[in-house]
């Protein structure tokens, strides 16, 4: 069953085309990672799609909602992770937690329990009572994707989730994704090659607004005959793409 | 529930920075209390209590435009704004939720302002109570100038014309620190054709007893909150469908 189906989606900025007339089909469950270098257009398709921008021209619809028509739906439907931590400085872990609960309608008692559910799948038990403005980069870059996830979304978009993260951060990251494999869908953006080969069912590659290849990683590679899945994006990105 | 959960992260916000608690409600107490000294070495009328707490209360609240500002300029810039335009929260959900933790700090703020006019020899009446009534429309006043300079303005901006333009601008036009009409002329005119000094003067009026001399003072300032605020919520509707 479909996710995601964009229509000819397309934005414009001024005289610049951001997202030029976007194509794109993504199932239910699938990890889909977008990329492309800077500029290509990943971003702003995911604020397309998570109605934080009005698209110019086109369409998309999140399992079966119009971005353009029914956006209070689409809402109740995502969530988005943004590239930086989106949390509140001055709450506690636990506190971000029931609020993002809060703002999406749940009860008292739901929310307890989901945030004692989140704080324990995300190991937060030793930092639950402490500020987030106090917490390592990485904590609140897991504590950010915690709430993204607490509000029981059916479509997450994560823009960029490990970026600026060390090694050991971005990995423990991983696997927190890649159990989410299967059964949310989602969409994400990164500039790590070996991330998105790692995650990803599939992978969309964006050059100048256009989508300009879509595959596995190794229908990538075996597309453009390169040694391995960044040699086939440089050869893809750098030279605006392959027939898909 | 949506509107709760908002409202107390915004409370939490503002409670949990001190220089919030230190300006907005120590920097009035300290205002008052060495105008009532002045007033014991140099009488003057306008700063015996009957006639100064009013103006302090008004006073107090120009620190709830700023707060209220960088709050939300604050809040516009950050990813977690970001976060919260793709939740289901509708514009009035936010705006309502900007409001609701402002209201009882700034009738807080007045009461304690009070409470101190007391210990330094303000009589304590039933009018209290009325004054506190009385300084609602002058608080929303306040809190929808913040809330539209912070939809429209960057925090270091909202600094400036709330933290630093607003609050003068305000005191002097409110006869608070000196009477408008001995400056006169187009200076008491300005005054008088803004909500600042009306505040002032309604809360004179209440904390007198004289609620029939409280309109049509009142009137000016509920009529310039209901349009600030119209202003500032269909700015901040704007923003949210902005792109």
């Amino acid at each position: 069953m479909t996710a995601i189906k964009t229509e000819k989606l397309t934005k414009y900025y001024k005289d610049l085309c951001a997202v030029d007339s976007l194509d794109l089909e993504i199932k239910q469950g699938e990890l889909f990672s977008l990329l492309g270098v800077n500029g290509a257009g990943k971003t702003t398709t995911i604020k397309l799609l998570s109605c934080l921008s009005k698209a110019s021209k086109g369409d998309a619809f999140i399992l079966g909602d119009s971005i353009r028509k029914n956006q209070l739906k689409v809402k109740e439907k995502i969530s988005v992770s943004p590239q930086e931590t989106a949390v509140a400085p001055n709450l506690s872990v636990k506190e971000n937690l029931s609020f993002i609960c809060g703002v999406n309608g749940f009860d008292k008692q739901k929310t307890k329990d989901k945030v004692d559910e989140t704080i324990k799948k995300f190991n937060m038990n030793e930092i639950r009572n402490k500020a987030a403005k106090k917490l390592s980069g990485g904590w609140q870059r897991r504590l950010s994707i915690a709430m993204a996830l607490i509000s029981e979304p059916h479509v997450l978009f994560l823009d960029e989730p490990t970026l600026g993260l060390d090694v050991l951060a971005r990995r423990e990251l991983w696997t927190l994704i890649k159990d989410l494999k299967g059964k949310i869908t989602i969409i994400l953006t990164t500039h790590y090659m070996e991330e998105a080969e790692s995650l990803s069912d599939r992978i969309g590659i964006m050059s100048k607004g256009e989508l300009v290849s879509i595959g596995t990683s190794k229908e990538l590679i075996r597309k453009t005959g390169a040694k391995t899945f960044e040699d086939a994006f440089i050869s893809i990105a750098g030279h605006g793409g392959i027939a898909a | 529930m949506k509107i709760l959960a908002f409202s107390l992260r915004n409370t939490k916000e503002i409670l949990r920075d001190k220089i919030n608690i230190m300006f907005g409600l120590g920097f009035p107490i300290i205002i008052l209390l060495l105008l009532s000294f002045v007033q014991k070495n140099v009488p003057a009328p306008m700063f015996q209590l009957q006639q100064l707490t009013p103006g302090i209360i008004v006073f107090g609240f120009s620190f709830f435009s700023l707060f209220s500002g960088m709050l939300i300029a604050k809040d516009r810039t950050s990813s977690l704004f970001m976060r919260l335009f793709t939740s289901p929260l509708k514009a009035y959900h936010f705006i309502i939720s900007y409001y609701i933790p402002f209201i009882p700090l700034a009738l807080l703020q007045a009461t304690i302002t009070m409470l101190v006019a007391i210990l330094l020899g303000l009589s304590f009446t039933v009018n209290m109570l009325g004054l506190l009534v009385v300084s609602i429309p002058a608080a929303v006043l306040f809190l929808s100038l913040g809330i539209l300079f912070g939809t429209i303005l960057n925090d270091k901006q909202v600094g400036g014309v709330c933290g630093a333009l607003l609050t003068n601008f305000s005191a002097w036009l409110s006869d608070t620190w000196f009477e408008v009409d001995l400056a006169g002329g187009a200076f008491a005119a300005i005054a008088k054709a803004l909500p600042f000094y009306h505040a002032v003067e309604a809360g004179r009026f209440a904390l007198a007893g004289d609620y029939t001399n409280v309109f049509p003072d009142l009137w000016w300032v509920i009529g310039y909150a209901t349009l600030f605020t119209a202003i500032a919520i269909m700015i901040f509707r704007s923003k949210m469908n902005y792109n």
